[in-house]
């Protein structure tokens, strides 16, 4: 080819690989300069003669995950067959994205003045956060505490709120196989008594190690269906509260299908968060398909995100529009998947509670706690048992199902 | 004797066929691209579709070592890269003590190359008469993050630093295949350091040539039809774990050995254990299912003849 060799289309070449990487940055994908030199090389090892290598030289280099690829194929497709047409694309899309600014910040004000009528913005409310703090007295914190969400009135679920994100939930933490310098370990750390030994002399002081710890990953399944509406925005506000300060939290919604919200809790900001979900999310308020969902859980996700000793939480009432079918075959998948699955249901706050309905019989068997989560006091005791190491499987909702069984027998 | 690294992309699929690896000419471009421009592959996919196969693949045919690092919770520096032997260390204390060395000098001596056990990582970094050496990082997702970022120094400059002994460079990049099950993401900063592929199950045609390959005594009417088999289970919605290339071999051997010469609902009601590895997966496709599959796969294969 002749282009190849004439420097001034191998500068073009150079320059168009730098413009695809800009449109490939701007759809999304992390492209950074030292990629776009590593295209380059890279182009030049295996020639432009034939399309498809070109396709999978420019593939190997930009694409980093198997998710990008739709995007980098189509961004391909239109940018080397006419390189213009995509800028101009790109120029036709680049004010409506200017514009989607200023608009997705009177949506975070709507979502504020939802939140709370008599608010303008969310500015001020950090500021009511903190007089709220030492506002508060202990008998009317002890009333908030014990009070059930269901009941408080919108000011009340406000205050209530901002408790919430004040919670601090602490896991507790797996051993790992890795090991610490501890003097009280069991284990002799040869490697540190020798360096140790060489800058004393004589007597050789052992140092000690003992097996390093780390918090395991967290994963939150909440239901948003109709019956649990009342509880939802809690329990968002609750999620962004813990994903927070932690990175290997994940969390999804389900309704009648299963949502995967971790990205967008990462906002700082709760009411950014929380429009993000808000939109990305279809079936608020629908009805539950909870085997369905778990089934979909179960397929795409168990495996990247249960790995390592992961504790599973999960939010729902149990009362499911599908009569529990296929729930019992998941929930056991799941219950097998994870180091400990606790179920948190509202209603188990009624004196004389049965798990009767359907949905709540066939995720009974297969969960290692179950706990009620209506009020701040539920919450809070929820946040101590995690900072155990929790019993042996199955046994803390052992009552439950023995109850169950006298029930059916 | 070392055989040098293919030149162009056709050259890396003649390559690794000879190694009897059928790759499609997407992955022979990253492969060439890794070797000619010597920074580490990254190999993602399901479990059983060839990506640990390219590595060992590679050693033979290009004549190399192959080294092997398989990853595991907890791996740490002292089995990943290096160690010191202290026994032997503790020894030439006692003795420097008998003598009359001085503290420096037996410092020095203690902590020389002597005493140092080479792990995979150092290993691989060292010359070998063959050529720099296949460095297989198998399953990279189990270990934990802290050795994926120590990772990052390794596969970058492919160097080492030993902080008694000072830094070890190769003088020729290893040739470096990652690969991942994507039981957690990977971090970007360390992808990016290499070229990236997706194995996805292969297509029936490819899957075809592959099991000819790999398992040649088995009749080519039996193959046919355990490849449409396995490509229809593949696009069955709802398993939990997919049988990939691996269970595709398996189960062809397993045809063979219990002299099975065309597929039927009893033969294959007997060796499901060999493609599907949950209870659930075989439960459902056991029986009925199985035999509406074969049904389906039985008039695809008359229609095509």
């Amino acid at each position: 080819m002749e282009g190849t060799s004439a420097p001034q289309n191998g500068g073009n070449l150079l320059a168009n690989i730098m413009y695809f990487a800009r449109a490939l940055r701007a759809a999304g994908l992390p492209v950074g300069p030292g990629q776009v030199l590593k295209a380059v090389e890279a182009v030049r090892q295996v020639g432009i003669e034939n399309r498809a290598d070109f396709y999978w030289t420019l593939h190997a280099v930009f694409v980093t995950r198997r998710d990008q690829r739709p995007i980098f194929d189509q961004a391909f497709h239109i940018f080397w067959r006419n390189p213009k047409l995509l800028e101009k694309m790109m120029g036709l899309l680049l004010p409506s994205l200017s514009v989607n600014d200023p608009e997705a910040e009177t949506m975070n004000r709507r979502l504020a003045e939802a939140l709370a009528e008599n608010q303008q913005n969310a500015a001020p409310e950090i500021e009511r956060e903190q007089e709220f703090d030492a506002a508060m007295s202990f008998s009317e914190s002890e009333k908030l505490r014990k009070m059930d969400f269901e009941q408080m009135s919108n000011e009340e679920m406000e205050r209530a709120r901002h408790a919430v994100r004040n919670l601090a939930l602490v896991l507790a933490e797996n051993p790992t196989r890795r090991f610490a310098a501890n003097p009280q370990g069991a284990r002799i750390d040869m490697r540190a008594t020798l360096r140790a030994q060489l800058r004393s002399s004589g007597i050789i002081a052992l140092k000690r190690k003992r097996r390093a710890t780390k918090p395991p990953p967290l994963v939150v399944l909440c239901d948003i269906s109709g019956s649990m509406s009342r509880y939802t925005r809690l329990f968002l506000h609750f999620l962004h509260a813990v994903s927070r300060d932690r990175s290997q939290v994940y969390a999804f919604l389900f309704g009648t299908r299963l949502s995967n919200i971790t990205r967008y809790l990462r906002s700082r900001d709760v009411d950014e968060a929380l429009d993000r979900v808000a939109s990305a999310v279809e079936d608020w308020s629908g009805g539950t398909r909870i085997g369905q969902s778990l089934a979909q859980f179960n397929r795409r996700w168990s495996r990247r995100v249960l790995g390592q000793g992961a504790v599973v939480l999960l939010i729902t009432d149990g009362l499911d529009r599908d009569g529990g079918a296929g729930l019992d075959a998941e929930m056991d998948r799941l219950h097998k998947s994870c180091r400990r699955l606790i179920w948190l249901n509202p209603l188990l706050r009624y004196e004389g509670f049965a798990p009767k309905s359907l949905g709540m019989r066939a995720i009974l068997p297969h969960v290692d706690e179950f706990r009620p989560v209506h009020n701040l006091e539920s919450l809070e005791t929820l946040a101590e048992a995690l900072k155990q190491a929790g019993p042996r499987r199955l046994e803390a909702a052992a009552h439950w199902r023995q109850d169950l069984a006298q029930k059916a027998g | 004797m070392a055989i040098n690294p293919p030149k162009n992309v056709a050259d890396t699929t003649a390559l690794l066929s000879r190694g009897s690896y059928v790759a499609d000419r997407s992955l022979a471009t990253a492969v060439h691209l890794a070797l000619s421009l010597k920074r580490p592959l990254f190999l993602e996919g399901e479990a059983g579709t060839g990506k640990t196969e390219i590595a060992k693949v590679l050693a033979e045919t290009l004549g190399r070592k192959l080294i092997r690092l398989q990853c595991y919770e907890g791996l740490d520096v002292a089995s990943a890269v290096y160690e010191w032997n202290y026994a032997r260390q503790m020894i030439e204390i006692r003795l420097a003590e008998s003598g009359s060395a001085s503290k420096d000098s037996v410092e020095e001596e203690i902590f020389s190359e002597k005493f140092l056990i080479e792990r995979p990582l150092l290993q691989a970094l060292k010359p070998d008469l063959a050529g720099p050496p296949v460095l297989l990082i198998d399953e990279l997702d189990r270990a934990d993050e802290p050795f994926e970022a120590y990772l990052l120094e390794v596969l970058s400059d492919f160097q080492v630093s030993i902080p008694e002994l000072g830094t070890v460079k190769a003088q020729e990049p290893p040739i470096v295949v990652i690969t991942s099950n994507r039981t957690r993401e990977i971090h970007d900063a360390l992808k990016r350091r290499c070229f990236y592929y997706w194995i996805d199950y292969p297509s029936a045609e490819r899957e075809l040539a592959i099991l000819k390959l790999k398992a040649p005594g088995i009749a080519a009417s039996l193959s046919r039809e355990v490849v449409a088999f396995v490509q229809k289970l593949r696009a069955t919605p709802d398993l939990f774990k997919l049988p990939g290339i691996a269970e595709t071999i398996d189960w062809a051997h397993a045809l063979s050995q219990l002299d099975v010469l065309a597929l039927s609902p009893e033969a294959i009601n007997d060796t499901l254990g060999v493609l599907l590895k949950y209870q659930d997966d075989i439960a459902k496709i056991q029986g009925s299912e199985a035999e509406r599959l074969l049904s389906q796969v039985k008039a695809e294969l008359a229609g095509a003849k």
